[in-house]
Formats: C-alpha cells, sequence, structure tokens
C-alpha cells in the first residue's frame, strides 16, 4: 500500500500537486473552473502550446531549439505584410513554407554538420531577429482589412462554441502525439535520443532524424504564427521576444528529459497548460500579475527536482 | 650555434601558432579592426575606441561570470535577470537607506542568487540550463513586482556622476572590466579554486576522486557569476539613472554568444579571460563598426548570428571537437 | 622472504545476480611486480577497484603494511599510498602535468594560492625520476598517451606510493611506448614498491612480472612464481573446467559462401583482412583486446568507413553498406558494448526489438502493435528472458537478460548472417550456455555466424573455423584439429614477437 502511493506520487506527483492547486484556486474563486474560463486559459496557451509540440520533438533526441521566439516574429511579420499584399491563403501558405526551410536550416546545421544545438540556434535567434528588422524596415505591420478578412478565424474565431486556435492546438497535439507514439518516425526520435549510438547501430539514420525534428518545430510555429497574427492583426518587431523560454519552460515543466528519449506530447500539454492556469488562478486571486513568473520559477525546480529525485532514488545528487 | 637560434625561432613561432590556434578570436579581432578602420576614418580615434570598450564592457563583466560557470561545463542564464534586480535595488534602496548601503545590497542579492543558482544545481543534480532558465523567468518577476512594472528614477543626480572617471579614453566601467576580467584570468591560473575550475570542467570523475568538493565548488562559480551580473547591473543604473524592469533582457543571450565567440567550449574544461576578452571586444566591435557604417541594426544582428556559427564551425575545424549536440 | 605490502583475505563481493569476488585471498610483497590474470568477467578489474577504493567489499580485509586498513575512497588509498593507474586516464587535460600529478593536493598558501614553485620543483622531481623526457610545465592534453601515463605514474613518486595497480596499462600503447613503460615499472620496483600488473597479454606477463595469481570466476585458482610456471599452466588454470565448458557445435554442413571480404583496411586500425564465410558455419574470430576484431566487423557492417577492400555478398561484389542497408540484406550484428551500442536502456523489450526493422513491424510507416507484442512474447519465450512486461525499461533488467533481447532483435528478422562480438561477455554462466547453444541452433538453420571473443574455450568451442588477429591483422587460420588452444596462443603471441624484434 505504502509501496504503491510512492510508485503513484513519483509518477503523477506533479498532476496532482496541479490537480491540488485547480482544487485550491476554484475553492477560493468562484470564476476558476467555469467553462468560459478555461477555454480562456486554453486559447491563450494555444500559440506557446502550438510552438511546444514541434519543440518537444527536437528536445526529445536530446536537443534544444532557441530560435524559435524569433522565428515566430519573423513568422508573423510575414503573414501580416503578406496578407496585405496577396491575400490570406498565399500569406498562410509562404509562412507556413519560411517556417520550413527555417526548421530545416537548423536541422542541416545541428544534424548534419553536427554543431552544437544550443549555440546554433541562439545564433539563429539572432539572425532572425536582424531578418526580422530588415523586412519590416523597423515599422510594426498591421492587417489593413481587420474587419472583414478570413483570416480573422484562426485567431479569434469559435467553432462549436469554442475558440479555433484551441481547436488548432488540440488537434495539433493529437496528430504529432500520433506521430510520435505510433509511427516509425516517432520510434526513431525516442531511439536517437534515448541512445545515439545503439540507434544508428540498428541503422537509423540519426542525422535525418534530427534533421525532421527541426522542420517540425519550424512548421508548429508557422502555425503558431499564423494563430498570432490572425489573433493580434498585426506584427511588432518583438512579438515573439522571449517565446522560446516560456516553450522550453512548459516542455520542462511537463517533465521531457532534456537529455533525451524520455517524455511525451500529452506531457507537453500538461505543461504548457499547466502554465497557463497557474498564471490564470493566481490572477483570479488577486496576485500582481508577475507574481505568476516567480510561482513558475518554484514550480520547475520542484517539478524536475521531483523528478530526477524519483529516478534516482534519492532526493540529493 | 646557428642551428640553436634556428630552433629558438621555431620554437617562438610553435608556441604563437599553437597560441593563436587556441585563441583565434584575437585573429578575427585584428582583422575585425582592420577592415572597419579602413571603412571608416572615424573608427581608430582615441574617443570612438574609448566607447568601444565601454560598450563592451556590460556584456564584457557579466562574460567573466559566465566563463567561470561555463569552464566547469555549466551554463548561466538568468545573469541577465540578476542584472536587472541588482539595478534597481541600487536606485529603489537610495531613498531609504543612502546610496553606498543600496549599491552593496544591490551587490549581495546578486551574490545570494547566485548562491541559490548553485546551490540547486549541486544538490538536485539537475542541469544548469533548466535551474537558470527557471531563475531567468523567476527573477525578472521578482524585478517587476519590486519596481511595481515601471522605471526607477534616481534622485541624487550625483550617482551618475560616479562612474565618469576617465584615464584616457577608458571609463571607469571599462577600467572596471579589464581589472575583473585579469584578477579572474589570476585567479583561474594561479589559485587553487581556479585549477579545480579545470579539472572539474575537463573530468569531473578524476575531479571527485581527487578529493575535489565538487558540489561546494561549483556553488562557488556561480556565486561569482551572480556577484558579476549585479556588478554589471549596478554599473548600468549608475550610466543611466534609471533602473528599468526589462533592463538586460536577454543579455544573458549576447554573454554566451561573446564567450562562445572566444572560443570556450559549452562542454566545459576549456577557456581562459583572455579567449573572453577576445570575444567580448569583437562584439562590441563588430556593433560599433557596423554602427559607424550606418548599417541599419538589422545587419548587426545578422552577421553576429553568421559569425556565431562561423566561430562554432571554425573550432570544430581546428580543433576536431566531436560535440553532437 | 621480502615484507608484504597489502595483503588481502577472504573478499566477497557480490553484485545483483554474480558473485564478483568470492573469498579472494592475496599479497603482495615490497619491491615485486605481481601478476594478475584471468579472463573477462573473472573479477580482476572488481578487485583492483576494491583495493583502490572505489568499491567496498562485502567481506574479509585488508592488511596494509601489517593493519587492517579500510579504503574509504579513491583519495584515501592515494594518500595511504595506493595508487590506481586505470585504464582511462584520470588526468585533465587541460591543466599541466605538474598540477596533474597534484590533482586537487597543490600546495598552496592559505588563501589558497598555489605555491607554483614548489608545484613545479616536486612535480619535476618526480618526472626526473622517473625519466619522463618532458617537463611539469607542460599541458597534458597535448601529450601521447603513453607520456599522460607516465603523468599518472609520476603520482606514485610524488605521494611516495607503497603498491602501484596497473590496468591494462599496454592497451594502447606502441612496443616503443611499452619497452618504456616497462623500464619504468622496474624502476619502481627497485625502490621497493609493490606493484600489480594487471593484462590479458601473456607475453607482458611472463617478461615483467615475478608471480602470478590467476583469478576465475571470481575465485583465486593459485599463486605461482612467473619463472617457474609457464604459458601452458597458466592458460590452464585461467581457463580451466567450468560448467559452461560443454560447448555445443552445429553439425558441419556447410552451404553457400554468404559474405567475402577481401583485403578490407583501415589506416591505424587494421589491414588487408580478408575472410569468407559459408550458411551453415560458425566463423570464429580470436583476438587480444585490442586487436582489431570489432573495428573490422563494425566496418563490413557499416557502421566505420574503410579506406580499400571489396565485400562480396552471396558472390556478388557490393559497395560498403550502410547499416541500413546491411540489415536489409540480411547483416545483423551483436555489438561488442551491449549498453552503449545494443540497446536503448531506458526502452522496453518491445521497442528495442523493432528498432532495426522498424518497415517490417509497421503498415504504410504505422507501427503495428500486434505484430510487435507478437514477436516479443515469442522471443520471450524462445529465449526464455525474465522481464516483467513488453515496456519494462531494459535499465531494470540484468546482463543476460538484457542481451537477450539485443539477440531477440537481430533474429526476429531472419538474418542470413550474424555477427556476435563478445557476446557473453560480464553475464552469467546460465545465459552464456543458452547463448553458446544457441549459436549452434542458428548454424544448424542455415545462418552463416561470425562469433568474435578474447575467450578461447569459447571461440574453439563455439567455431567451425578460426581466424587468428593481432595488430589488426589477420594472422592464421584453424580449422578441424589445428584447433586448439596451443595454436592459436602461438599464432598470436609470434606475432607479437615479430613485429616487436621489427
Amino acid at each position: 500500500m505504502n509501496f504503491d502511493l510512492n510508485a503513484m506520487l513519483r509518477r503523477h506527483g506533479l498532476v496532482l500537486a496541479f490537480l491540488v492547486f485547480l482544487v485550491g484556486v476554484a475553492l477560493n474563486t468562484d470564476a476558476f473552473l467555469t467553462p468560459g474560463n478555461i477555454l480562456d486559459v486554453l486559447r491563450q496557451v494555444s500559440i506557446t502550446g502550438m510552438m511546444a509540440l514541434g519543440v518537444t520533438f527536437v528536445v526529445l533526441t536530446g536537443r534544444l531549439d532557441l530560435s524559435v521566439g524569433s522565428m515566430l516574429t519573423l513568422l508573423t511579420v510575414i503573414v501580416v505584410d503578406q496578407h496585405n499584399i496577396s491575400g490570406p491563403f498565399p500569406a498562410i501558405v509562404m509562412t507556413l513554407i519560411a517556417g520550413l526551410a527555417i526548421g530545416a536550416f537548423n536541422g542541416l546545421l545541428i544534424g548534419f554538420v553536427r554543431l552544437n544545438a544550443l549555440i546554433v540556434t541562439l545564433a539563429m535567434l539572432s539572425f532572425l531577429q536582424g531578418l526580422v528588422l530588415f523586412y519590416s524596415g523597423g515599422s510594426n505591420v498591421n492587417v489593413q482589412n481587420a474587419q472583414s478578412t478570413w483570416f480573422a478565424v484562426f485567431g479569434r474565431g469559435n467553432f462549436l462554441g469554442i475558440p479555433v486556435p484551441v481547436i488548432l492546438f488540440l488537434l495539433g497535439a493529437v496528430v504529432a502525439g500520433l506521430v510520435l507514439q505510433f509511427t516509425t518516425f516517432g520510434r526513431r526520435v525516442y531511439g536517437v535520443g534515448g541512445n545515439e549510438t545503439a540507434s544508428i547501430f540498428s541503422g537509423i539514420d540519426a542525422r535525418w532524424t534530427v534533421f525532421w525534428t527541426y522542420v517540425i518545430s519550424g512548421f508548429t510555429t508557422a502555425i503558431a504564427a499564423v494563430i498570432m497574427g490572425s489573433r493580434v492583426m498585426g506584427a511588432q518587431n518583438t512579438i515573439g521576444q522571449g517565446y522560446e523560454l516560456t516553450v522550453l519552460a512548459g516542455v520542462i515543466l511537463g517533465g521531457t528529459s532534456m537529455l533525451g528519449g524520455s517524455g511525451s506530447i500529452w506531457r507537453t500539454v500538461i505543461g504548457i497548460s499547466m502554465l497557463g492556469f497557474i498564471q490564470n488562478g493566481l490572477l483570479l486571486l488577486g496576485f500582481p500579475y508577475y507574481v505568476q513568473w516567480l510561482v513558475t520559477w518554484a514550480v520547475i525546480i520542484i517539478a524536475v527536482w521531483i523528478d530526477l529525485g524519483a529516478k534516482r532514488g534519492r532526493i540529493f545528487a | 650555434m646557428t642551428d640553436m637560434v634556428s630552433t629558438q625561432k621555431k620554437n617562438v613561432v610553435h608556441h604563437v601558432v599553437s597560441w593563436l590556434l587556441r585563441n583565434h578570436i584575437w585573429v578575427f579581432l585584428a582583422l575585425t579592426m582592420a577592415v572597419f578602420s579602413f571603412a571608416s576614418p572615424y573608427f581608430l580615434t582615441l574617443n570612438n575606441i574609448g566607447n568601444i570598450l565601454t560598450q563592451g564592457a556590460f556584456i564584457g563583466i557579466l562574460a567573466i561570470g559566465m566563463t567561470m560557470v561555463m569552464i566547469d561545463g555549466e551554463i548561466d542564464l538568468s545573469v541577465g535577470a540578476i542584472l536587472a534586480l541588482a539595478s534597481a535595488l541600487a536606485i529603489g534602496l537610495q531613498d531609504h537607506m543612502g546610496t553606498w548601503p543600496a549599491v552593496f545590497l544591490g551587490l549581495m542579492s546578486g551574490a545570494a542568487l547566485g548562491f541559490v543558482n548553485g546551490s540547486l544545481v549541486a544538490l538536485s543534480g539537475m542541469h544548469s540550463f533548466i535551474v537558470t532558465l527557471g531563475g531567468l523567468i523567476g527573477i525578472r518577476g521578482i524585478v517587476f513586482v519590486y519596481t511595481g512594472e515601471n522605471a526607477l528614477m534616481v534622485q541624487d543626480f550625483s550617482y551618475t556622476e560616479i562612474p565618469e572617471i576617465y584615464i584616457g579614453p577608458l571609463s571607469l566601467t571599462a577600467m572596471l572590466f579589464f581589472a575583473l576580467a585579469l584578477f579572474f584570468q589570476w585567479v583561474l591560473t594561479s589559485t587553487r579554486h581556479g585549477r579545480e575550475t579545470y579539472a572539474v570542467g575537463d573530468n569531473i570523475e578524476a575531479a571527485h576522486d581527487a578529493g575535489i568538493n565538487v558540489k561546494r565548488h561549483k556553488i562557488i562559480n556561480f556565486t561569482i557569476c551572480g556577484t558579476m551580473a549585479a556588478v554589471c547591473g549596478i554599473l548600468l543604473s549608475m550610466r543611466l539613472g534609471t533602473a528599468e524592469p526589462n533592463a538586460g533582457k536577454i543579455w544573458e543571450l549576447w554573454t554566451i554568444i561573446a564567450v562562445v565567440l572566444g572560443g570556450i567550449r559549452l562542454t566545459g574544461g576549456f577557456g581562459s579571460m583572455w579567449m573572453t576578452i577576445g570575444g567580448v571586444l569583437t562584439l562590441a566591435v563588430l556593433r560599433n563598426g557596423l554602427r559607424l557604417l550606418n548599417t541599419p541594426n538589422y545587419v548587426e544582428l545578422m552577421v553576429m548570428g553568421a559569425v556565431l556559427v562561423l566561430a562554432l564551425s571554425l573550432d570544430k575545424l581546428l580543433n576536431h571537437q566531436e560535440d553532437g549536440r | 622472504m621480502s615484507d608484504m605490502v597489502l595483503e588481502v583475505r577472504g573478499i566477497t563481493k557480490t553484485f545483483p545476480g554474480v558473485k564478483a569476488l568470492d573469498n579472494v585471498s592475496f599479497d603482495i610483497r615490497a619491491g615485486e611486480v605481481h601478476a594478475l590474470v584471468g579472463e573477462n568477467g573473472a573479477g580482476k578489474s572488481t578487485l583492483m577497484k576494491v583495493l583502490a577504493g572505489l568499491h567496498r567489499a562485502d567481506g574479509g580485509e585488508i592488511i596494509y603494511q601489517g593493519q587492517p586498513t579500510e579504503v574509504s575512497g579513491p583519495l584515501d588509498a592515494r594518500k595511504k599510498g595506493i595508487l590506481l593507474i586505470h585504464q582511462e586516464l584520470s588526468l585533465a587535460p587541460e591543466l599541466s602535468a605538474a598540477e596533474n600529478i597534484y590533482l586537487g593536493a597543490w600546495p598552496t598558501n592559505r588563501f589558497g594560492v598555489l605555491k607554483k614553485r614548489e608545484l613545479r620543483r616536486n612535480a619535476k622531481s618526480a618526472l626526473e625520476a622517473l625519466n619522463c623526457g618532458f617537463g611539469p610545465d607542460v599541458r597534458v592534453g597535448t601529450l601521447s598517451v603513453a607520456m599522460q601515463q607516465m603523468v599518472e605514474i609520476a603520482r606514485a613518486e610524488a605521494f611516495s606510493a607503497n603498491v602501484v595497480i596497473f590496468d591494462e596499462p599496454t592497451a594502447s600503447l606502441t612496443d616503443n611506448e611499452k619497452t618504456q613503460l616497462f623500464h619504468t615499472i622496474r624502476g619502481l620496483k627497485e625502490r621497493g614498491v609493490g606493484i600489480v600488473y594487471i593484462s590479458h597479454k601473456m607475453d607482458e606477463i611472463f617478461d615483467i612480472t615475478d608471480r602470478i595469481t590467476v583469478l576465475r570466476d571470481g575465485q583465486v585458482q593459485g599463486t605461482v612464481e612467473t619463472a617457474e610456471s609457464d604459458l601452458n599452466q597458466i592458460t590452464r588454470m585461467m581457463i580451466g573446467r567450468t560448467l559452461d565448458a560443454y560447448f555445443v557445435k552445429a553439425e558441419a554442413n556447410f552451404g553457400e559462401e554468404v559474405l567475402r571480404v577481401d583485403g578490407l583496411g583501415k589506416q591505424g586500425l587494421f589491414k588487408d583482412v580478408s575472410f569468407t564465410v559459408r550458411e551453415g558455419e560458425v566463423l570464429g574470430l580470436y583476438g587480444l583486446v585490442g586487436a582489431g576484431r570489432s573495428e573490422v566487423v563494425e566496418t563490413v557492417f557499416g557502421v566505420r568507413k574503410a579506406d580499400s577492400g571489396r565485400l562480396f555478398w552471396k558472390g556478388g561484389e557490393i559497395k560498403l553498406p550502410s547499416p541500413r542497408e546491411s540489415i536489409d540484406m540480411g547483416m545483423a550484428l551483436v555489438p561488442e558494448s551491449r549498453k552503449e551500442q545494443g540497446l536503448v536502456l531506458m526502452m522496453g523489450g518491445r521497442e528495442n526489438t523493432s528498432l532495426p526493422h522498424l518497415s517490417l513491424f509497421s503498415d504504410v510507416s504505422v507501427m503495428n502493435r500486434t505484430k510487435e507484442l507478437a514477436v516479443f512474447e515469442k522471443y520471450r519465450s524462445a529465449l526464455s528472458i525474465k522481464t516483467t512486461g513488453p515496456d519494462q525499461a531494459l535499465s531494470q533488467l540484468s546482463g543476460g537478460n538484457q542481451q537477450k533481447f539485443v539477440l531477440a532483435k537481430w533474429l526476429c528478422a531472419d538474418p542470413k548472417l550474424i555477427i556476435l562480438d563478445e557476446p557473453t561477455r560480464g553475464i552469467d554462466v546460465g545465459s552464456k550456455s543458452a547463448i553458446h547453444e544457441l549459436i549452434a541452433d542458428l548454424a544448424h538453420q542455415g545462418l552463416a555466424v561470425i562469433v568474435i571473443s578474447s575467450e578461447m574455450p569459447e571461440v574453439l568451442g563455439v567455431s567451425h573455423r578460426v581466424l587468428a588477429m593481432s595488430e589488426g591483422a589477420v594472422v592464421a587460420e584453424f580449422e578441424g584439429d589445428a584447433m586448439t588452444e596451443e595454436n592459436l596462443i602461438d599464432a598470436v603471441s609470434h606475432h607479437r614477437k615479430g613485429i616487436a624484434a621489427e
């Protein structure tokens, strides 16, 4: 019995703590666990969530993608600007292609040239920020016919009472989860992350596997940019700044290991939603906005520490 | 006799070549400076050099702490946030307790947060990337809560005159950067703690087997890194006379860029303050030179990205580093 | 006789599932070189780690300089004067030779500032005592492996060690460097240091040591004076006749040639390697650690690149394949290191089994779980693997059960050729004989099998034909009655002597 409780806490301790938090907030506020509020939170996390789906693939191979924040900015600027120039449909297609291309470039340098992922994506962060300013000439862009374009549906629309970005996020999560759990590609990702050498000895081409995870990361960021552009109906030059860290925080909070090979999409969905609900709950409880950042800090440390401690069987290293 | 001279010459050449292979950033720095001095007559003026040094010193001071942590094989992403908190405390507390106690408390906040980072890394066994990523978010949160989301203004304007001390073109900030860099270079080469840093980053098992207290050691280096961030934040608050809650945002990234550009490896065990100074100056020269040439600021960002990847590829090529991740 | 420096009495050490040391006793005299020999898994390295404080013994005692002693850790051992020189060197490449010699024990003033002059002077005299030929200031990362080893040995001088334990010290040394090392060891010996010398290489052992203690299955088989012994005696003591010595050899019934390797070479690793293997045949590849056996088969499989050579698969020439192409042709490689190359330990048996053949276990890129489970269950019962379920992480299994999953993952796709690199290393006796039976069974089914082993009885017991490798070259081939231990030892050691004489 005692052992069962232990095992249970190890596996689901984080989720349990989160549920306790939810109940705690719900008892103290009326608005928290209402469908309206829940959908609100989900809408807020849909952009970071969408990006986190792709980043999860990258992290599962034991690598990092710090370029997604700048990429989000660039792609949002592109989608908004192109919307004005050539209409919504070409704008979306172009954005998706640009996302795939940037991801492919990351993948090339990291997968094939085998450069350090942290530095390559850091360099890309800087480079893309420059590209944003180059593209926009330093000024903000806005959708000109914001009231009449069907482009608005991605960020602002509702379908059967559920916000479209939430539907997109959840749909994306289901697809990504299915790909990871049930396809040969997903298996290769876990293999390379778990033991790259053994995977190569098993005939898996680690270079291509890593390459594709970055392409996926670029693609989900492109979708996030479409949602962002549609929601804001414009783009500032700093719109995605710092997003790479929030996304990574969500992935880590979910319990996906930075060393690769262990983690999953549903964990990322949990992690990124937790961030959203914590933020929302603290606001409803009347805490100043930035207190949520402090709490995020504590939650990340505690969550990862518990996870690590459970794996090695003792708390301290 | 001639033989001896020629072997000596060979030795000297050999030494120079091997030093340059390890510190290739200085070659790059020289090249960059040559290019800019041809491109702009203003570049090589004393005044401009002074500007470069002062501008570079802020990232430079952060880079000193980062270097210590990175030689250990760790990383600290929270320096930008620590900087902001120290600068906010140094200005915000002045009204209550006077200038110098406030500055001291600002410094202590940096040391304390560095200590917290280091302790969490050492005690939990978590990767420092995660610990300090959390710190980056959380400490920035503290800054916003403390400042009430507004920029704090200094009341006593003599505060902004403190760093206005110059020796020739060298500002106090620049002098402090060089003094600290040289001091920590001495620490790295000539003290027990410094040599432990390499041993821990190089071969942690061997270091542990040799009786080095790896945990305490890492905590010390994170504390140094936090303190350096606070020094940088306080100098920034003196220079600007205000403390922005967003001060130092993404400076941790610029710092890492400077250090890696210098040739220090994320895998640890390798590097020196000379490399860091080289990286910091190269970064500063690039930013300054590009501005002098009136290039739009996006060029700077794009060049930095390209140069970083180039530096990494070059290092891999020169030192046959197998570093898949 | 001369006085004992170190005496080990009745040391026992058990790891989960294996009794690594069973009531081991031996002693080291001052000024002698004492060899510790035995096959892989005999317990040599465990014993050495107990002495150096890296493992704690479950029972027994260590008498050091006449006193019962507890060695609490490697630093404690070093301070007491027991120094282990490990195969993987414990040096920091960025630090100087002097700093490495005194790693962690640098002379400092009370503010922690190094007394560089003192450090340099002490290190210099330690290095000079060994006649190293390099100074204390040189950065260790720029030294050759042999010179780095000298830095470690200099610790013996610096800490006035009474016991120095060498673990396979010549594994990556050239013959010249080896001569130099032996010179150094004799110097230590003259100064009254007791030396434990662990090696696989018999010629070295007869060259340098005074006494030999043989370990087998964690037990001491006996200690002999080197001068009064010979290779045959030692080999017999090492091999003995243990439970797993009943090898089953498949009936010789050979079919078509499956693989022919012609003149395969790679700079610095192996040269001009040629061999063939037929259906139903077990080809043994014998050689000491470092002879280039693993490198050859890894190149054939495609994990490594070759400089020269041709490959023929079922009679037709092919270009050197990638691992993927090898697998698709029907080649399988059970690699040397189970944990690093063989398995993804955080995955379960089901996922590991299907990993090399994802396309066979999927329909249009979607994994077919039913198929995976069926194959998992088939091999779980066929190889009697002990696991709680298809998704139990393999890191939780014993070495033997892990190795069975490595076999399962290669067997499930019906390969034409299976290469087994040290298939029984580090696993218990029961699993060993199961694997030996399996090899015979596979050959009986018509597979071509290549078995690499540094355990002579194993290679002779399971193979129809044996190639002896040494220093990256195939030096002899034995078949039928010529397959004897004596012939193999002769072939390998003659070749080494030949090289040394050149």
